[in-house]
């Protein structure tokens, strides 16, 4: 189904990447005391925000890519020479 | 330490208000971080303050976001292969040594001097360095603007000759963003200096980039990319030693990430479109522009300390609100230089296609 749009843009990647998104921020919203609390206790439960962080920038960060790409702004086609 | 938690453990309380502009200032922080390497933070913890978030929770949640930004952003350089990741992990694990060192220094004159001391030596500190790197690196890119050869390949300092030159046995290790060996004892030192400043100013990549370009002789564009992994060490580090005490504010960390991964991610793209000389006329305009902006700060602290004649309230609020104002100031138009150079580029690149399809047609 995806495919009708063209390989460049992976819309339904975006979508489902942006719904896991706004699952994961409306929970750390909605349940902020508890979170807040687990999150610091400090110690062994400082690896909480550490496993959060990473998991934010999973799915978040695909997402943000993709919704950059859907939009059409992708890197210049000629790569900059580096050396 | 208890004290500290239970501190903590008030957290703000957060409205659509705060969080939109959390989201925004992310935004931008994410978008030059992803352009230059570094910048944000010195913008982003005063933004957390302004809401009412205590000095050592703002600075704890600003780590916790900064290390999975500069890893989505380091993931995203490395695919355009701007990434050097060794020489990333060098720099890390020494600036890492240095922000210890650096918290240690800070905690010391804190002591010493209390917090109008340690405000003082963090302003003198960015006006100082910001003075000498920011006016190098503005002036070299200026020069190779007048010369109009900024297509060019970008020229191999002296210094960065003579380091790439030095031969100690048993301490030389191959980068490929130099394309040579270079001894760690000079990349060891700069690490260290970067995470001092990191921990000092919070900006550690304004030491980090240039050192990396012009004394050991990296292209800018590879430069600001690795400090990104630099950055990636140095933020996971950070953070789990404020977690460790409970300093982690998540939701204020989480906020600013959403919108500082659009900023990473687009910053990124921006570095394709343009000259590597762009990387260094951002980075030393903020440079530049921050340094005014602490600089005003400076007498507001000298007169809290007793050294010159008080200021009165009015005086000091005018000059903590123009120095917020000036170093946001810095941040957009960074922003607006990148997001032009991308509009640019992408302008040039749509004529150059339809041109050719326009002769494939004759």
């Amino acid at each position: 189904m995806g495919s009708s749009y063209g390989k460049k843009k992976p819309i339904w990647k975006m979508i489902i990447m942006g719904v896991i998104s706004i699952a994961l921020y409306a929970t750390l919203l909605m349940k902020q005391d508890i979170i807040n609390d687990l999150f610091t206790r400090g110690g062994l439960y400082a690896f909480l925000p550490i496993v959060m962080a990473f998991i934010f920038s999973f799915f978040h960060g695909s997402f943000t890519g993709n919704f950059w790409r859907v939009l059409g702004i992708r890197a210049a086609k000629k790569k900059k020479e580096v050396k | 330490m208890h004290d500290v938690v239970k501190e903590a453990a008030n957290f703000i309380s957060l409205d659509w208000m705060n969080i939109a502009y959390l989201f925004i200032v992310g935004f931008v922080g994410g978008l030059v971080s992803g352009f230059i390497g570094s910048g944000g933070a010195f913008v982003l913890t005063p933004a957390m303050m302004s809401l009412g978030v205590p000095g050592l929770v703002a600075v704890a949640s600003n780590m916790c976001h900064k290390f999975p930004k500069a890893l989505v952003g380091a993931l995203k350089r490395a695919k355009y292969g701007q990434v050097d990741v060794k020489l990333g992990l060098v720099f890390g694990v020494s600036a890492e040594a240095g922000v210890l060192f650096g918290a240690h220094i800070q905690e010391s004159i804190r002591k010493a001097f209390g917090d109008a001391g340690s405000n003082l030596y963090v302003s003198l500190a960015f006006v100082v360095i910001l003075g000498i790197v920011g006016t190098f690196v503005l002036r070299d890119a200026l020069k190779i603007y007048r010369n109009g050869n900024t297509s060019e390949e970008e020229k191999v300092t002296r210094l960065s000759k003579w380091v790439q030159s030095i031969n100690i046995p048993g301490t030389m290790v191959y980068f490929k963003s130099l394309n040579a060996k270079v001894s760690v004892l000079f990349t060891i030192p700069l690490g260290f200096a970067t995470g001092m400043l990191a921990a000092t100013i919070a900006v550690g990549g304004f030491i980090g980039v240039p050192s990396m370009i012009y004394v050991l002789g990296a292209p800018s564009l590879m430069a600001s990319a690795s400090e990104l992994v630099v950055a990636f060490v140095m933020g996971l580090g950070g953070s789990f030693k404020y977690a460790m005490n409970g300093l982690v504010d998540i939701r204020l960390a989480m906020i600013i990430l959403a919108g500082s991964l659009f900023g990473i991610q687009l910053g990124a793209i921006g570095t394709t479109y343009v000259k590597p000389v762009m990387v260094k006329m951002v980075m030393g305009v903020i440079m530049i522009i921050v340094l005014f902006s602490r600089g005003l700060m400076i007498p507001v602290y000298l007169s809290q300390l007793g050294l010159i004649q008080t200021l009165s309230e009015g005086t000091v609020k005018v000059l903590k609100n123009t120095s917020f104002a000036i170093m946001a100031l810095a941040l957009l138009i960074g922003a607006f230089i990148i997001l032009r150079a991308i509009w640019q580029g992408r302008r040039a690149e749509r004529m150059v296609t339809k041109e050719v399809i326009g002769h494939g047609r004759i």
